[in-house]
């Protein structure tokens, strides 16, 4: 049997979700075994592959680079299953909706900075006047909930989708496990 | 025609980023920058909520440290209730601040830095992770994920979740240490110190292979700052801020997160979400210096534990004066994990770890507080102001990869202008590019508590900036 390609993507979220995901310690060699990581921070390929079997993703859409991203990344994946509270309801990224964005960055880069205030705009992405989860702008397949989900729930999860058994999600998670 | 590479994303890092590297009409190197691209506003969002939510709010900063956030974030919250939190919980939060330093610095280690020491800076990038380590050097790839899975395990026995617990509280901690918990975390010793010793050695023998970029990434002369003890030994958790020069010369005895604000300012480029943090006196970017596992052994004179000790020793005699390449963080990084699992350890044998009084109350008595930790990667300071109630009404949040961010610059520049000449390139030159970044172990995640995301990219930019093309690696 040929290895099913896995990949990780991280949008707005802070990498607990992808730490939770490394949380399967010694299980992710035996992991590899029925799986390749083509694509994800861990790994370097920069462009994100043509044909990927499974895609999991963190975090919120908050930015037009995440936009980008998970319009690409749902174009070529088979299963796409969002990770974590904020990839599924916004979480705490989505905590700065109701001030948007350019408080935010007043904030950070003009009234908190001591020299040379100013919003960076070079090379940087623009923010989205809202941050919201996966779901709102792409298919998503399987949703994973968890602040972050554990490491039992990625190995349960994944063992079972890689074996073609029926998954049982909530018995394995629920919202800010 | 000039030019610029972009590297996006900037792989094996915690976060997004990018790098461009400009080039001139000749094709030589003329500028270099790293960018993080991500934002979160972590400072304006946490307005009007109690401030007693901060530390576990906070956290969500980061899943790589949420403990040093946990912990920057609890002692703003007790300057503000003006406590002084019980012996044993100011214990087992040093405990968990160190097991959270072991985890943080082995994934750093092995996970993301590892695969480019062992498998080579030219090696088959498709191939250049902690999958091709392990299959590579079972024995050190295994080791890896033992340490890590070690500081987080700690970290599980005593606050009951591995990442984001809420055990951390303002005033103290919610639960005391149980004696099988104890037990558990003691039993796991002798495996941690035989990984760490595997990795040191490793290490020391894979970096004799790494002369050229030893030379070139980030060396330069620079001021470090990090937390220290009174007896001048290292300190994670409490301790005060000391600033050494690039001579090794102390510019600031001791910082306190009162006087932080005074010292230290934060300036903003156009091309990075992340701000760069100076020390006022000597203006920006003059004032500019390291954090991390680097600069704090450059700035102890003592560990205080037996086996890290002779490795401090051995370490200063990289140089005369403060060590100054960035290569040798990973150095530092792993003495810093030996270091931690001692320090575990002997403070596991106070014999009051086990008591049952952990938690100090208070409500508002000041209107204002800072609270400062080492966060693996660097020093991390939370700055709170509130209402009479104890509304959140402003926030600033200092963090390693803003200090480190001025070095890290500087250091891509230094990288290319050693591996791009004449326009030319290889994979494998960028990919040493991008390693300069890793040494520091940036977290973009964090950095980006106001902006941030951190994949490396490469596109070609004409001199005024327009993009002309994008480079393929
Ligand atoms: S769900 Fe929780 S752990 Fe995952 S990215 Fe969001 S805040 Fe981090």
């Amino acid at each position: 049997m040929s290895k099913l390609k896995l990949a990780t993507a991280w949008l707005d979220g802070c990498s607990g979700c992808h730490m939770s995901f490394l949380d399967m310690d010694e299980r992710l060699l035996e992991l590899a075994e029925f799986v390749d990581l083509v694509y994800s921070p861990l790994v370097d390929l920069k462009d994100f592959p043509d044909q990927v079997d499974i895609t999991l993703v963190e975090g919120a859409v908050a930015s037009v680079d995440d936009e980008a991203k998970i319009k690409k990344i749902r174009a070529h994946t088979k299963m796409l299953i969002a990770i974590g509270d904020c990839a599924i309801t916004g979480n705490v990224p989505s905590m700065r909706n109701p001030i948007g964005p350019e408080p935010i960055l007043d904030r950070a880069y003009i009234e908190n900075a001591t020299l040379q205030p100013q919003i960076p705009c070079v090379v940087v992405p623009k923010l989205l006047k809202v941050v919201r989860p996966v779901h709102e702008f792409v298919e998503v397949d399987v949703f994973l909930p968890g602040c972050p989900p554990s490491a039992d729930t990625f190995h349960t999860a994944l063992t079972a989708i890689i074996s073609g058994e029926p998954l049982d999600i909530p018995a394995l998670t629920r919202f800010g496990a | 025609m000039s030019q610029t590479i972009t590297i996006d994303p900037v792989t094996r890092l915690e976060g997004h980023g990018k790098i461009t590297i400009q080039l001139n009409d000749q094709g030589e190197v003329a500028d270099a920058h790293f960018h993080v691209t991500q934002v979160r506003g972590f400072e304006r969002f946490c307005e009007g909520r109690p401030f007693y939510e901060m530390p576990a709010l906070m956290a969500r900063i980061c899943g790589i440290c949420p403990v040093s956030h946990l912990v920057a974030s609890a002692k703003a919250c007790e300057a503000i209730m003006s406590v002084r939190i019980p012996h044993t919980a100011a214990q087992l939060r040093r405990v968990l601040n160190l097991a959270q330093m072991v985890q943080s610095h082995s994934l750093s280690f092995f996970h993301l830095s590892s695969p480019d020491l062992l498998l080579g800076m030219e090696s088959d990038p498709t191939k250049r992770h902690i999958f091709g380590v392990a299959a590579q050097n079972p024995e050190l790839g295994r080791a890896g994920i033992a340490l890590r899975r070690f500081g987080q395990r700690v970290i599980e026995l005593l606050g009951s979740k591995r990442i984001h617990t809420g055990w951390v509280i303002p005033g103290g901690v919610t639960d005391p240490l149980t004696a099988a918990n104890r037990d558990e975390i003691l039993a796991m010793m002798p495996e941690a110190y035989s990984n760490v010793k595997l990795a040191l050695a490793a290490y020391k023998q894979l970096a004799s292979n790494f002369k050229q970029e030893i030379e070139v990434f980030a060396n330069f002369p620079s001021m470090y700052l990090g937390l220290i003890n009174e007896d001048d030994s290292i300190e994670f958790t409490d301790g005060t801020l000391r600033l050494i020069d690039e001579k090794g010369k102390t510019v600031e005895e001791s910082i306190t997160a009162t006087q932080f604000p005074d010292l230290i300012g934060e300036a903003v480029e156009p091309y990075s979400y992340t701000k760069f943090v100076y020390y006022k006196p000597f203006g920006y970017p003059e004032g500019s210096y390291r954090v991390g596992p680097l600069a704090r052994l450059n700035i102890v004179k003592k560990m205080g534990t037996p086996l890290a000790e002779p490795e401090l020793a051995e370490f200063k005699q990289l140089a005369n004066g403060p060590v100054e390449s960035s290569f040798y963080y990973h150095h530092a990084r792993l003495i810093e994990v030996l270091y931690g699992i001692e320090r575990i350890e002997q403070i596991l044998a106070d014999p009051l770890i086990l008591d049952k009084h952990v938690r100090a109350t208070a409500g508002v008595n000041r209107l204002e507080g800072a609270g400062q930790s080492e966060a693996p990667r660097g020093t991390l300071h939370h700055h709170y102001k509130v209402d009479a109630d104890g509304k959140m009404v402003w926030a600033n949040l200092v963090v390693a990869t803003g200090h480190n961010n001025n070095a890290m610059n500087k250091g891509v520049l230094q990288a290319a202008k050693a591996y791009v000449r004449n326009g030319k390139f290889t994979e494998g030159a960028l990919n040493r590019v991008e390693a300069v970044i890793r040494t520091f172990d940036p977290c973009l995640s964090c950095s980006t508590h106001a902006f941030g995301q951190m994949p490396l990219a490469m596109t070609i930019l004409s001199a005024d900036g327009e993009v002309v093309d994008k480079v393929v690696r």
